[in-house]
């Protein structure tokens, strides 16, 4: 402390005043909370999407529900085997659980909004397309047809493994 | 009045909890944005109501893209590379040449364009086996799609001057009707699989 009011006391290096910082540091605060989504759910499965140059912004991220499809995490394989699963929010569902997931979700939104649903598909690379079918077969059932396959944003497909 | 003033509280310790919070949200932020392809999936069918002959295209205006099991690409009857498919896909849209094998063209007033023979049946067929794996499906897609923007971004280009995704609603909807060929998913067929 001495040795400070000692150098300001002679014409040393000015103090830099320090009162701002606070704001400076709230300000940062405030774009980070507001930008920060956090996770809704807990992915028990693993999920790395394709590559692809074409994807377009979601937009609106109230109006899409998430369906997520691939092999579940290695230390739940044991209870729940290395085939490619479906993941509705927290749980492990089979596809014949879609339509009713599809109600709910819908259900949650206003009414003005339902007819703009969207249903993104969260699929692991080399998940076989026969569990993608069905997805997609219960969901023409369930009448959500607006989806998104969800991607990486790429420049250039380089490799398809 | 001057002597007695209010005990001030130290804010000395502010910057530290707000650099606390900041911290936790750095850490907790994904800034990542969703990306991925937009599609439309077709409506169950009604049983109760007939096909109608809408249904039946000629075979020249349908361009039929297969994947099989083992990933492999067939293309109007030819195994080609994944690499190849968007030229590919680009001649069909426009068939330059009005060759015989590609879709027919038929005289059409749309706005802005005034009388041009279009396409208007040209369709792409996406067929999928059960065994398919998803990454190399939606490279695919990915390639129709990036072929079927390519040639409307072209055209926005040569008549605007500007890119397809600047254009208003109606030169969108002109350019969408010039270059239609939309991608219809079918249903899998189990051939081979596994």
């Amino acid at each position: 402390m001495s040795k400070f009011q000692r150098s300001t006391g002679k014409k040393g290096a000015q103090k830099i005043n320090t009162a701002s910082l606070p704001d400076i540091v709230f300000m940062l605060l405030f774009f980070f909370m507001t930008v920060t989504v956090m996770r809704e759910v807990e992915l028990k499965i693993q999920v790395t999407v394709p590559d692809a140059t074409e994807g377009k912004k979601l937009e609106k991220k109230n109006l899409a529900s998430f369906i997520y499809i691939g092999e579940p995490l290695p230390n739940l394989q044991a209870t729940f085997g290395s085939e490619p699963k479906i993941q509705l929010n927290d749980a492990f569902k089979e596809v014949d659980d879609i339509q009713d997931f599809i109600a709910q979700e819908r259900e949650s939104l206003d009414e003005a909004d339902q007819a703009k649903m969207l249903v993104s598909l969260k699929i692991d690379k080399n998940t076989k397309m026969q569990i993608v079918s069905d997805v997609k077969m219960a969901l023409r059932r369930a009448n959500a047809l607006k989806i998104m396959y969800a991607n990486i944003p790429v420049d250039e497909i380089t490799s398809l493994d | 009045m001057a002597r007695r003033e209010v005990q001030e509280i130290n804010a000395g310790s502010m910057a530290d909890i707000a650099f606390l919070l900041l911290i936790f949200f750095l850490v907790t932020t994904t800034m990542d944005t969703d990306t991925g392809l937009l599609r439309q999936l077709p409506p169950i069918p009604d049983p109760t109501m007939e096909q109608d002959d809408d249904q039946q295209i000629h075979q020249r205006n349908i361009l039929v893209v297969k994947v099989n099991k083992d990933n492999m690409l067939l293309v109007e009857g030819e195994i080609i590379d994944i690499s190849e498919l968007r030229d590919v896909t680009k001649e069909f849209i426009i068939n330059p040449n009005d060759a015989e094998d590609m879709p027919e063209k038929i005289e059409k007033n749309i706005p802005f364009f005034g009388m041009v023979r279009v396409a208007k049946q040209a369709v792409i067929s996406l067929q999928n086996d059960y065994g398919t794996t998803y990454g190399v499906y939606l490279a695919v897609q990915n390639e129709l799609i990036a072929a079927r923007d390519e040639v409307r971004n072209n055209l926005a280009i040569q008549t605007w001057g500007k890119p397809y995704e600047e254009l208003n609603e109606e030169q969108t909807a002109a350019v969408n009707e010039y270059y239609n060929a939309p991608i219809s998913e079918a249903e899998p067929k189990k051939i081979g699989g596994e």
